[in-house]
């Protein structure tokens, strides 16, 4: 028995040897580590990046994520539309109509830029997993399959207690504050010419 | 009882006994190894925790095409499985499990049978590595070859101490001499005996015939369904005649703490099943032994052992006798 010579020199022949049973016989009475996966699902962490979700609504066909998508794997198409003028004598607008919007998860490598580029908030991680296809063709998913993944999208994490306001938040409560102001110095006003 | 029956009931005894133990020794590795290194093992096969995983091997091994190699020696090469087995049903039929004669067949010269037919199991590595057509199969059987001529003489050594010390060879009678105190007296031989048996049973650690990492399954690198398992059968049956004859020999048998006479069988079973476990704890533990090492543990570790043992039993013989 070569003797381990971090440990202290006390060790009598075939200590080592002991040492190692000793492991073996511990480990067994422990739990053992195996997920059971098919059977027990597993418990993802937080973000888990499985797939990604689009929520076509938010999407304004900016080709923003078909763009910095390192591996090419985003498909859109799309088509403008003219909507005619909101108030009469106005002018008409232009709109853009999502045609196909394709994610081709064999090319995909998680790296999750689409979803940060995102300037609308229409890509999403989802933790779904399970969408193994036997066929490297049918990992191309359409629009109908990203939008239904949303619903898989968990709710984002609760802010710090003594966090600050997100930005959207405090900008609607800041609009709302102003109108509330103005509302109330107009009742002033009328009230005041009333009396 | 007539006497035909009685030899029926004894043979489907054993019969039964050495279909069943190895298989139940096999499962027990599994499910042993398997929660040592922190894993579950077989879950499915049979619904509750995998209890039949090895039926369902079984039914496999026997669904796969039997193949014999081009260049292979076709009669030695389908005739080696069987030599590799059989040896451990006779031996098991010699081992007495419990008092009065609880034996499949009690023979005079048991000690001598047991020990001379289990080498004839090695045989069939041997008879395998050399038919096979295959280098990795002949290295196989070589080392086996090797390994078989160091550890049998170890073996051999410790178990004549055991005959000295009860002064026969007849399993039966050795049981009937002992006492508790032989356990601490012939404690040497009874680990030179057991680690003998290991090496010639290929078991890990002293599986270098068959290491898989450098010489494919060594003598069993061509087999294929039936035989193979036959084999693998044999590895386990190996497994069940050397803890048998461990506990008989070193022991004590179906001697115990109580019920000696009406649980006599359950103290050997008992015996048994921890020596069975002692060996899958030590597969799992230690790393495989180089070829020189094995050589060398056998001639310069367990041989000098086994002479001490023997020194020590005839000391103590002629000065208690």
């Amino acid at each position: 028995m070569a003797t381990d010579k971090k440990s202290k020199p006390s060790g009598f022949p075939g200590s080592g040897l002991a040492k190692g049973l000793a492991v073996t016989l511990r480990t067994m009475t422990k739990r053992s580590t195996t997920a059971q996966y098919p059977d027990v699902q597993p418990d993802l962490a937080p973000r888990t990046r499985g797939v990604i979700g689009l929520f076509e609504e938010n999407c304004t066909v900016c080709m923003l994520c078909a763009r910095e998508c390192p591996d090419w794997c985003i498909y859109i198409d799309s088509h403008k539309e003219t909507v005619p003028p909101a108030a009469p004598g106005g002018r008409e607008r232009s709109r853009n109509v999502l045609d196909r919007f394709a994610i081709d998860f064999s090319l995909c490598m998680y790296c999750g830029i689409c979803i940060e580029v995102c300037p609308f908030d229409a890509l999403f991680w989802s933790p779904e997993f399970e969408y193994a296809e036997t066929d490297i063709r049918e990992l191309t998913h359409e629009r109908d399959k990203l939008r239904e993944w949303m619903w898989t999208v968990p709710e984002p994490p609760a802010l710090d207690p003594a966090a600050e306001e997100p930005k959207e938040i405090a900008a609607a409560r800041r609009t709302a504050d102003k109108l509330a102001a103005q509302q109330a110095a107009a009742d002033a006003e009328n009230s005041g010419e009333d009396a | 009882m007539s006497d035909a029956l009685d030899i029926v009931v004894r043979l489907l005894a054993v019969f039964v006994a050495f279909l069943v133990l190895p298989l139940v020794v096999g499962q027990t590795e599994h499910k042993v190894m398997a929660h040592m290194q922190g894993r579950l093992g077989p879950m499915y096969a049979g619904g509750f925790h995998g209890w039949a995983q090895l039926v369902a091997d079984g039914v496999k091994f026997a669904q796969k095409e039997d193949i014999v190699p081009a260049g292979a020696d076709r009669r030695v090469f389908q005739l080696a499985p069987a030599v590799g087995l059989l040896p451990y049903l006779l031996v098991l039929a010699a081992i007495p499990i419990g008092p009065r004669n609880a034996v499949g067949q009690s023979l005079d010269a048991g000690l001598f049978f047991v020990l001379a037919v289990m080498g004839v199991g090695v045989l069939g590595s041997i008879m395998a590595g050399w038919a096979s057509a295959n280098k990795f199969s002949l290295l196989g059987g070589l080392r086996t070859a090797a390994q078989l001529l160091a550890y049998e003489l170890p073996m051999l050594l410790a178990a004549a101490s055991v005959a000295m010390a009860a002064g026969t060879l007849s399993l039966p009678g050795i049981l009937d001499s002992f006492h508790w105190w032989w356990v601490p007296w012939q404690l040497i031989g009874a680990v030179v005996f057991f680690v003998a048996g290991l090496a010639e049973l290929q078991r890990p650690p002293f599986d270098m015939p068959v290491a898989d990492s450098e010489i494919i399954f060594g003598a069993y690198t061509e087999y294929t369904g039936l035989r193979f398992a036959l084999f693998l059968l044999a590895e386990y049956a190996g497994i069940v005649v050397l803890c048998a004859l461990t506990s008989v020999l070193f022991l004590g048998g179906w001697h115990g703490p109580f019920g000696a006479d009406g649980l006599g069988w359950l103290w050997t079973l008992l015996k048994t099943a921890v020596l069975a476990f002692v060996i899958i704890w030590l597969r799992v533990t230690y790393p495989r032994l180089r070829e020189d090492q094995l050589q060398k543990l056998a001639w310069t570790v367990l041989i000098p052992l086994a002479l001490v043992q023997i020194a020590l039993t005839g000391v103590v013989k002629v000065v208690t006798s």
